[in-house]
């Protein structure tokens, strides 16, 4: 399985935001995006999901099904959470279960990031950084080959970051792909890295 | 299958626990035909000439004000993302999203249909075909409402917005619901016609409504 991008720009509103991008991964590699605040990294990540339109060039996933889109064979984990509010921290796992298809029970999952003793809370309740958790829950509840994760360390505490790092080389060990955009240090590495915005966009 | 079920469960059961849900839009439908009284005055015959386009337009109203969280939440809270990344096809997404809004309002506001009536005068023989007009027609009224708040997902405060757009779609269900509950049927051409075009608008809305809101959708994501 491979991701490339060839040669593709992002337009926000009327501005350039970056132009020119390429780039290649392979399954087991995963690729780090940085770049400081407005120079695309989320752009670039919606893009890879095929929520925002490509100005100019193309992003292919190759090997994979060629029925389903990218998004359909990535989990795409954003700043927003996607956690509703009103279920209870079993019921949105069990949400996302149904639909995306899960082959890992709910319980294991909960296990994961350390959710376990909340199951029953309403994820009203939860705090930022444990809906964070609760969101990254849908990485392991669902095997997908590619990850898209827009600053996933955002809000975690130090054990919750290592168990992030530990799910995601465990992705990656099982021939997954990683593309994570983020400023603090994941910790562990990853195969590439791009640094967006190294050149001044031009408008 | 399983996936589209979770769709309808979870959006049912957020409609029951966040209010918006059944309980609202009844108590809006009763407080609109209990003030229409107060408002004409003591004549019954009046009343009871005006009734079923009353309660139609207060129908239109209930299921129009609780609209917007077809899709506002998902698009805001990001669960829109995840909805995408599903196998499950946008366009019945949408049709999901419209069945649990529809079993969560237009059916609760049917079967209210018949107590409301008696607020309203209304004669005990036309009551089955308001129940019958309602029961045809709010599958449309949600269908739309689903394509019209798709198409304002990103606007905040956009409920005044979603009226505009979506009220007038409502005209066609407005007048042959009106037709079918008004008993103007009772002798003459029955009330074939009216309830079958009612079904007509229905699946129309099934076919039409589900596809615009997916494409507005996708539109929005560019």
């Amino acid at each position: 399985m491979k991701l490339s991008a060839r040669d593709i720009g992002c337009v926000r509103g009327e501005r350039r935001i970056f132009a020119g991008v390429s780039f290649a991964l392979a399954s087991g590699e995963g690729l780090l995006l940085t770049g400081a605040n407005g120079t695309g990294k989320t752009s670039l990540l919606r893009m890879m999901a095929g929520f925002l339109e490509v100005a100019g060039g193309t992003i292919e996933l190759t090997g994979g099904s060629p029925d389903l889109t990218i998004a359909q064979q990535a989990h795409f984990v954003g700043h927003l959470d996607a956690v509703k509010p009103g279920l209870s921290v079993a019921e949105n796992i069990e949400f996302w279960s149904r639909l995306l298809g899960a082959t890992r029970g709910i319980d294991e999952t909960l296990s994961h990031f350390g959710l376990s003793g909340h199951a029953d809370v309403p994820a009203g309740l939860l705090s930022a950084g444990q809906k964070r958790r609760l969101a990254l829950s849908r990485l392991v509840l669902v095997p997908r080959p590619l990850w898209l994760l827009d600053e996933p360390a955002v809000s975690l505490d130090k054990q919750s970051q290592k168990r992030l790092a530990a799910v995601m080389s465990a992705h990656l060990a099982q021939g997954g792909m990683v593309v994570a955009a983020t400023h603090s240090a994941l910790g562990l590495r990853l195969a590439h890295e791009l640094r967006l915005g190294a050149r001044k966009a031009r408008p | 299958m399983k996936a589209v079920l979770a769709i309808i469960r979870r959006d049912m059961t957020l409609a029951v626990r966040q209010g918006g849900g059944a309980g609202t839009a009844i108590g809006f439908f009763l407080i609109v035909v209990s003030l229409l009284p107060l408002g004409i005055g003591p004549d019954l015959n009046l009343l009871t000439r005006i009734a079923p386009g009353a309660l139609w337009v207060a129908l239109l109203l209930a299921v129009l004000l609780s609209a917007e969280r077809i899709f506002q939440p998902d698009y805001e809270d990001g669960s829109l993302e995840v909805l995408l990344a599903s196998p499950v096809p946008l366009e019945i997404v949408a049709l999901a999203k419209a069945l649990a809004h529809w079993l969560t309002t237009g059916l609760p506001l049917t079967l209210a249909l018949p107590f409301l009536g008696i607020l309203l005068n209304i004669d005990i023989a036309d009551i089955g075909p308001i129940m019958l007009a309602a029961l045809l027609g709010t599958p449309a009224l949600s269908l739309i409402a689903a394509f019209g708040t798709a198409l304002t997902m990103g606007v905040r405060r956009g409920g005044l917005l979603v009226s505009l757009l979506v009220l007038p779609l409502y005209v066609p269900a407005l007048i042959f619901g009106v037709v079918l509950s008004s008993g103007a049927m009772r002798s003459g051409p029955g009330y074939a016609p009216p309830a079958l075009i009612l079904a007509a608008i229905t699946l129309g809305a099934v076919v039409l409504a589900p596809i615009g809101a997916a494409a507005a959708i996708r539109a929005h994501m560019k």
